[in-house]
């Protein structure tokens, strides 16, 4: 009883001080949104990875694969179930339907272990299933986008396509071999050891994630990050609005205490009502989260499907993990920003008016230890820049980063402000700038928050603008013919390389595999001697005499991801399925590709792998002619129109992936500079609250309401500027540590560094709008002010 | 220069015939929620340069309300108010503003110095700004108010009886021809009280302007050469 009396005392300041109680909620609500809406896409496509993971069983069944990656001669399952082993093949491979490559997988029922039997439809037409033309099942997701005689099917992951082995093997161009055997869990006793029926095999354990979760792990890593930073930044707002509202009702607060209220129920109290707003708020922060990820989803499937070729459900699910996840992170985030104002409370004597703000000599204490723990997280960037190794060390590099940056801002703008304040001539702006440095430690969070939207606008900014103007020059080395052709089989493929060898220049034809190297998933290409290669492909390092080994077939080239991830350089010898060693004699860039690669020639690689594809080409040819060309091979082969693409296409195919990689990131991007504006705002209403008895006494002394509030103005746009100008550095920092750290742990490329000063000036334009809309509500208010209110300063304790 | 030579010490006998304020017929009400609540109705008095009038009354009988009005901090629904013979009842905000900064200097109860200054910069703050700062008398002011050892240090740093005085150094530093304090003793104890009065009293007849303090305090007025009550918004 006792304790909801004092509850509806405290809660009765939120009806006068409605625009606090909606900054306060608005804050907490955005702020759950962001985290919310990345965890809620992070926990999407996790469920689809996971979901292919379990195709077959996988998840929790053993498999056999071939030691070196390749596939399995098909005698080899047959030696195994004669000597008494469970196992059952799989064969798979990338399919193309119409113009999508699918994932495609051919089992045999029969000797499927029942925990693999994961698609009930296989079951129950079984006939069909196993008949010579078969049926291709997909999830039913999948056959409708993709149709093409897919018949939809439950229990399949999405982008999946599920066929009889031997539908599968005559698909793919495999006969006779098979990529894996599914290892039943109980096998007969006494069976012999793998090794001494068939050498050259071993057993992969189960794997719960599968290859899609750790090729996506740093994707998803980064959105966390920059969904962790949004609701960092949306706190702070939390962190004013509730310290203006402790602030506000310390009188209260006594008063509930000299009234008999003990201290410790007051503390419930407040936890209570703090609980309250953060669960109203979290409910509301889930539900926009689950619009934010509802739009970003669709972006995040295409991204995921053309960087890493992983199928994500484009249809969201509430799930109560992450709705969960999002109330208790609003809980937590909300208890974390009343800390300090909780405590202060507990210590606050009952018969004393504690001071706000601490006083100048407390504001210089602070800046002192902004000043060491400043020093300390530049100290702990750097010792990780230099020592640190992965990921999460880069991440770590980031956090150092801001954690300092974010140390150093006030230190930054107090001293900024003391060499304007010493420069200043008359009473009024000596005033205004002593005024602004005593304000810092009340703005100083919100500053803050801005300072790391406007750094993180201008390092990912940069991060992209670097990325695409490399990416456009790489695009134009990388993709020098000016036609490229996918034929349908191999017969076909000869047909058509004949016919086009009159019409054209040259046909440089390109040979693929899919692999398996150094325990990951890889590509095999090989290409002709041509000087277009020797021309323009975009190398890295190389050995003087590169394009005459790779003819040769004395050495191949590696993808820059193959040299970081496997620290594999010019020189050394690779160790590939099939027994084969070729040295390193050039690295080359191969931005967007998740997977390592290698490139050979084409003879070279076709002698360790026959069965290589050889179903694509490309096409020189006088750029005038080439749409002609494009057409008439067309007809003249009835190919498919996707199966002939100019350059100009694939590069406007790349761009649009590319942009849509970066979709995402620039969408949170706004959403954090737009939170970080709401934070500048609610920091601005909660001091012309609590700034009328400092600016009451000037007024008196003959500055006008207008000249006041037009100072204020001026205070808002310029503290601004200021955390622009250290936003600056701390942005290039961030940029430089995305490109040469985190995007080379995480993608396994590193891209040069370009400035974009045009880009900044914009980004500043922003910034300061944002700034003076934040204060122009404070700033009517103070310009409207009626003086019976500034008479309260002289009236009125405080 | 000239508004020093307009506000240096003048002989007793002139500035007893010199009117430096006269409110006459001053009403001011303020609505309520139970309709307009009437504070002020129909308040007359004046004040002579070199002059101190204690204005006394109970607590809500209308006071610190003329103070603002004198003070051109708020303006009157009725009534005359002239400081040296400019009406300023009527006045625009910036000219208002501009009395409030050249003409009239008030002594607030709260002390209401600005936190972000040390004490020589809240001393110089309002003769600078009616451009009339002089370090010398600044000096002296500093010394005779016992500031002088402490003029680095900021508000918080000072005991509320050194903030009074800094109160009342920054007031008679920009020598306005009408001071206006509002309790100005009011959270000091009696000794303090007492010598920061004294002080003040001495300052302002040395720089001949007028005084009109607000006080409940009987034995501050006694100090003071005139006396009005206000009773219920009028003088009694």
């Amino acid at each position: 009883m006792r304790n909801t009396v004092a509850l509806m005392a405290l809660l009765s300041h939120w009806r006068r001080h409605k625009v606090q109680l909606a900054m306060l909620l608005l804050g907490l609500s955005l702020a759950t949104a962001l985290w919310t809406g990345v965890q809620a896409i992070n926990v999407e496509a996790r469920a689809s990875y996971a979901q292919a993971a379990s195709a077959l069983g996988g998840d929790r069944l053993s498999q056999i694969v071939a030691a070196d990656g390749g596939t399995i001669a098909q005698s080899a399952y047959i030696a195994l179930r004669r000597a008494g082993w469970q196992v059952s093949p799989v064969v798979e491979g990338e399919y193309r339907v119409g113009s999508v490559r699918v994932r495609l997988m051919g089992v045999d029922p029969m000797t499927m272990p029942p925990e693999a039997m994961t698609v009930p439809a296989i079951v129950t037409n079984l006939a069909g299933f196993m008949a010579p033309a078969g049926i291709l099942y997909a999830a039913p997701e999948t056959a409708a986008r993709l149709g093409g005689g897919l018949v939809g099917a439950d229990g399949l992951p999405i982008g999946l396509v599920m066929s009889d082995i031997g539908v599968a093997q005559r698909l793919l161009g495999m006969q006779g071999q098979i990529s894996r055997l599914i290892l039943s869990k109980i096998q007969p006793i006494g069976v012999p050891k793998l090794a001494d029926v068939v050498p050259g095999l071993r057993v992969r354990p189960p794997d719960a994630s599968g290859d899609l979760s750790r090729l996506t792990d740093s994707f998803h890593l980064n959105l966390t990050a920059f969904g962790l930073l949004a609701f960092l930044v949306g706190l702070f707002i939390v962190q004013s609005a509730i310290g203006l509202a402790f602030e506000q009702r310390r009188a209260l607060v006594r008063t509930l205490r000299a009234l008999g209220m003990p201290l410790s129920g007051v503390m419930v109290v407040l936890v209570v009502e703090l609980v309250g707003l953060a669960l109203v708020a979290g409910l509301v922060g889930v539900g926009m989260g689950y619009g934010i990820a509802r739009v970003l989803l669709p972006s995040v499937a295409a991204t995921l499907r053309g960087l890493y070729g992983a199928e994500v459900s484009g249809n969201l699910h509430m799930r109560l993990d992450w709705a969960a996840a999002g109330i208790a992170i609003a809980v937590a985030g909300t208890m974390a920003a009343a800390a300090l104002h909780l405590t202060q409370i507990w210590r606050m004597p009952l018969l004393s008016v504690a001071q706000v703000g601490g006083g100048a000599a407390g504001a210089r204490r602070l800046l002192r230890v902004q000043t060491a723990a400043g020093a300390g997280f530049a100290v702990l960037a750097g010792g990780l820049l230099l020592f640190g190794h992965g990921l999460a060390a880069g991440f770590g590099v980031l956090a150092a980063l801001f954690l300092g940056s974010a140390c150093f801002l006030p230190v930054a703008v107090a001293g900024l402000l003391g060499l304007a304040r010493r420069g200043a001539r008359s009473p009024v702006a000596e005033w205004f700038w002593a005024d602004t440095r005593a304000q810092l430690p009340g703005l100083s969070l919100a500053l803050v928050a801005l300072m790391l939207a406007l750094a993180t606008n201008l390092g990912v900014g940069t991060m992209v603008s670097s990325f695409r103007l490399t990416f456009d020059g790489w695009l134009d080395q990388r993709l020098a013919s000016e036609l490229y052709v996918t034929t349908r089989d191999p017969a076909e493929s000869q047909a058509v390389s004949a016919w086009l060898a009159s019409r054209s220049d040259a046909v440089l034809p390109i040979w693929s595999a899919h692999i398996e190297m150094y325990g990951q998933p890889g590509e095999l290409y090989g290409v002709a001697d041509h000087a277009t290669y020797r021309d323009n492909w975009p190398l890295l390092q190389a050995t003087p005499d590169v394009w005459d080994a790779v003819a040769a077939g004395t050495g191949v080239l590696i993808n820059e991801q193959l040299h970081y991830r496997q620290k594999i350089g010019l020189g050394d010898t690779l160790t590939l399925p099939g027994n084969w060693s070729p040295p390193v004699v050039g690295i080359y860039s191969d931005y967007g590709n998740p997977l390592v690669q290698v490139i050979a020639n084409n003879a070279t690689l076709a002698e360790h792998f026959p069965e290589i594809s050889k179903l694509r080409m490309g096409v020189r040819v006088d750029p005038a002619r080439a749409v002609a060309l494009a057409d008439a091979v067309r007809e003249a082969f009835d190919l498919p129109v996707n199966n002939v693409v100019d350059q100009s296409a694939i590069k406007t195919l790349s761009r649009r992936v590319f942009e849509r990689t970066f979709r995402v990131t620039a969408a949170l991007n706004i959403l954090t500079l737009g939170v970080a504006g709401v934070a500048m705002f609610a920091s601005l209403m909660t001091l012309s609250g609590m700034r009328l008895p400092q600016m009451a006494p000037v007024w008196a002394m003959g500055l006008t309401r207008g000249a006041l509030a037009q100072l204020e103005f001026v205070r808002s746009v310029m503290l601004a500027a200021m955390t622009f100008v250290v936003a600056l550095p701390v942005g290039l920092g961030l940029a430089w540590v995305l490109l040469n750290v985190v995007n080379v742990e995480a993608f396994g490329w590193r891209l040069p560094m370009y400035l974009f000063p045009a880009d900044w000036l914009t980004l500043a334009g922003f910034g300061l709008a944002a700034a003076a809309l934040a204060a122009a509500v404070p700033v009517r208010h103070l310009a409207r002010i009626h003086p019976n209110d500034l008479l309260q300063a002289f009236t009125n304790e405080r | 220069m000239g508004a020093q030579q307009a506000l240096a010490p003048i002989n007793g006998q002139k500035r007893r015939r010199m009117v430096v304020l006269k409110v006459a017929a001053v009403r001011k009400s303020y609505g309520t929620g139970d309709g307009p609540l009437e504070v002020l109705r129909g308040v007359d008095l004046s004040l002579g340069a070199g002059n101190s009038l204690a204005l006394t009354g109970e607590s809500g009988s209308g006071k610190s309300t003329l103070l603002h009005l004198i003070g051109g901090l708020d303006r009157p629904d009725a009534g005359s108010i002239c400081i040296s013979g400019v009406e300023i009842a009527r006045m625009g905000d910036k000219a208002l503003a501009s009395l409030r900064r050249g003409t009239v200097g008030v002594i607030f109860q709260q002390f209401n110095l600005i936190p972000s200054l040390d004490v020589a910069a809240n001393l110089a703050f309002q003769a600078r700004l009616a451009g009339r700062h002089d370090p010398a008398w600044q000096a002296d002011l500093a010394a005779r108010l016992g500031l002088a050892g402490m003029l680095a240090r900021y508000p918080e740093q000072l005991s509320g009886g050194q903030q009074q005085r800094v109160a009342i150094g920054r007031t008679l530093a920009a020598r306005p021809k009408l001071v206006l304090a509002d309790e100005p003793t009011g959270n000091l104890d009696e000794a303090t009280g007492d010598a920061v009065l004294n002080l003040m009293l001495e300052l302002v007849a040395e720089t001949g302007a007028a005084l009109l303090m607000v006080t409940h305090s009987e034995r501050l007025a006694a100090q003071c050469s005139g006396r009005v009550h206000l009773a219920q918004g009028s003088v009694a």
